[in-house]
């Protein structure tokens, strides 16, 4: 177990430095100085003298070769310094502080409701396969997974907060000050982010436990004259639910992803929306940054995945 | 293929012959929802290639004093904000979202394909610089890599391909890197080797071939994604550029005019949902024709 965790850190590290040269180098592709046209933007409005501009290039270490720039970047990165934002003159770090606990937040409860109910919903389909109960959960995960986040977001919008008028349509308020209308605040954000995730876990959930229950161990359980809960429960849940496993590592993503679109529409003040505002503000160091942290941390908890899975299923550990 | 068949022929008694063509067409015929999906995608096809014809207006320019207007029998779907007609502009937004996937998917599957087959083949040290590059890749969510490049690279039709290409191709290298490995263990491709033929001659004429099937399996299913990612973009704003019709970017222009006129928002969502569907649905039935055991794999 030793061998394949250290195996699988080395892997990570090496996938994490490859991370760093995608998202530096191709920020620098940008065609032309990322000062200049940010600071173009501005000139428009007051004016920006070369001599200011120097200095700002100088600031922002633009002036030093490029092998220099991103040894800069990554040492900064190692030491905990994430860059200084050009559109909101702050610390990136401090920045992605301040929003992280917000996508967080929603994140967490999407997660948690996808997971009950998406599970729910596949075991549901596949015990009762070829059911009702099957026709309804297969057919809404199937529309479930081809709903435009963007455009579930809109509707919703319309018919519960404009129609309707039950809940706010935008905005977010600390939990810790007004949790009520943080609740309301927050429930069609989370079910949007949630729907798609929901939906691809239902249909995992069904496939792998009809796989389990094809087994001749399910047959064995169900002779011995078990009940059908604790053949269930208690012998097909447990292998069933280990490819479920591997959605965790994906739903990381799909968070992240459905966070960049959520969050613009509902305007909420978190990692997504931030990422979205820093492309049109062509905030290349907040950019650069934030995508990096991101994948770091689906990285991370894809190595965190790989090694429970290696814990659960010995015959991946020495595959 | 024609000497593995008649060498199978000698030792083993045949099986009753049913054309393998037959085979495939009953099994991905056999479920209606299968059909529904193959019978929506060849209506929206036809209406990409014949938008001219179809369109009852101009998609790109509208009558100012026609502007808003809710669905009547002159604009069956109303229109937006400059009185351009939203049917016009949805079906010229099929253009766009089946020229983004099906160009995508045809680029990211060449360039991937060809990186899992040489990393697959070769092994050792391409295999790990390319599949280590594949994992970095697919460290990104999709869409967080397609706007990273989308914005490096300033939106429009074809830096959004170029995007999703990206983001896209290293499932084709993993899935085709898999594949390579199994396909290569094979007694053929030793008999291959072992007659003197290239590594040219037997990575594109054994190796390939019978990568096919699941290739096709994964493009049918990916371009729901893809089509779904560019409608993301567009909806951002970092996908395709006004005044060009897109579904992603029409849902976005409605939004304003929301408490107004909701078709306009509502009607291109419908439209993309239907295509990702479709497209879902063709890939399970081309996955359960040509190679079940690709269940729960792809």
């Amino acid at each position: 177990m030793t061998a394949y965790i250290i195996r699988r850190l080395l892997i990570a590290i090496i996938i994490l430095f490859i991370v760093t040269l995608i998202v530096f180098f191709s920020i620098r592709l940008l065609p032309g100085d990322p000062l200049v046209i940010f600071l173009g933007q501005q000139a428009t409005q007051g004016g920006v003298s070369t001599a200011e501009l120097d200095r700002l290039r100088e600031e922002y270490g633009l002036n030093d070769p490029i092998m220099v720039q991103y040894g800069n970047w990554i040492w900064g990165i190692l030491h905990g310094d994430l860059g200084k934002s050009i559109y909101y003159h702050e610390d990136v770090g401090i920045l992605m502080g301040e929003r992280f606990p917000i996508t967080l937040h929603l994140g967490l409860l999407a997660f948690i409701i996808n997971i009950v109910i998406g599970v729910l919903m596949g075991l549901a389909a596949a015990i009762r396969r070829g059911t009702w109960i099957d026709a309804v959960t297969t057919t809404l995960a199937n529309v479930g997974i081809c709903i435009p986040v963007f455009w579930l977001a809109i509707l919703m919008i319309y018919f519960f907060g404009l129609q309707l008028g039950w809940l706010p349509i935008y905005g977010y308020t600390s939990p810790f000050k007004d949790f009520w209308l943080n609740t309301q605040q927050v429930i069609m954000p989370v079910f949007c982010m949630a729907i798609t995730m929901m939906a691809t876990t239902a249909r995992l959930a069904r496939s792998s436990m009809l796989e389990v229950t094809r087994q001749d161990y399910i047959r064995t359980a169900w002779s011995k004259g078990l009940r059908e809960r604790s053949v269930i429960m208690r012998h097909a849940l447990k292998n069933g639910l280990i490819p479920v496993i591997t959605l965790l590592g994906i739903g990381l993503g799909m968070v992240f992803a459905g966070s960049v679109l959520v969050e613009t529409i509902f305007a909420i003040p978190g990692i997504g929306r931030l990422l979205v505002t820093s492309i049109f503000a062509q905030d290349y160091v907040v950019i650069q940054s934030g995508t990096l942290v991101i994948a770091m941390i689906i990285i991370l908890s894809n190595l965190l995945v790989d090694i429970s899975y290696g814990w659960l299923d010995p015959r991946i550990r020495f595959g | 293929m024609t000497g593995k068949n008649t060498i199978a022929e000698e030792f083993q008694e045949a099986p009753p012959r049913v054309s393998e063509w037959r085979r495939f067409w009953r099994v991905f015929l056999q479920r209606r929802i299968v059909i529904f999906g193959m019978v929506v995608l060849l209506i929206l096809v036809i209406i990409a290639i014949f938008a001219n014809f179809l369109a009852p207006y101009d998609p790109y320019r509208g009558e100012m004093e026609d502007s808003l207007q809710q669905p009547n029998s002159t604009y069956w779907l109303g229109t937006d904000i400059q009185g351009r007609d939203t049917l016009s502009r949805l079906i010229f937004g099929t253009r766009t979202a089946l020229m983004v996937g099906f160009v995508t998917v045809g680029i990211a599957a060449v360039i991937g394909v060809t990186l899992g087959l040489i990393a697959g083949y070769f092994g050792g040290i391409p295999s790990m610089i390319i599949m280590r590059i594949m994992d970095a890749l697919m460290g990104f969510p999709m869409l967080i890599l397609a706007m990273l490049f989308a914005a490096v690279l300033g939106g429009g039709i074809q830096n959004v391909i170029i995007a999703l290409s990206i983001a896209t191709l290293p499932a084709y290298a993993r899935v085709m890197n898999g594949l390579t490995l199994s396909i290569r263990e094979n007694d053929y491709i030793m008999a291959e080797q072992a007659m003197g033929s290239s590594n040219i001659r037997i990575m594109l004429g054994h190796i390939l071939p019978n990568a096919i099937p699941p290739t096709i399996v994964l493009i049918t299913l990916q371009l729901g994604g893809i089509i779904m990612a560019e409608a993301a973009l567009s909806f951002l704003g970092i996908g395709i550029k006004p005044p060009g019709a897109a579904w992603g970017a029409m849902v976005n222009d409605g939004y304003r005019y929301l408490s107004q006129n909701p078709v306009l928002s509502f009607a291109p969502g419908i439209a993309i949902m239907l295509v990702v569907f479709a497209f879902n649905m063709v890939g399970d039935g081309l996955r359960d024709a040509l190679d079940p055991r690709l269940r729960g794999i792809l």
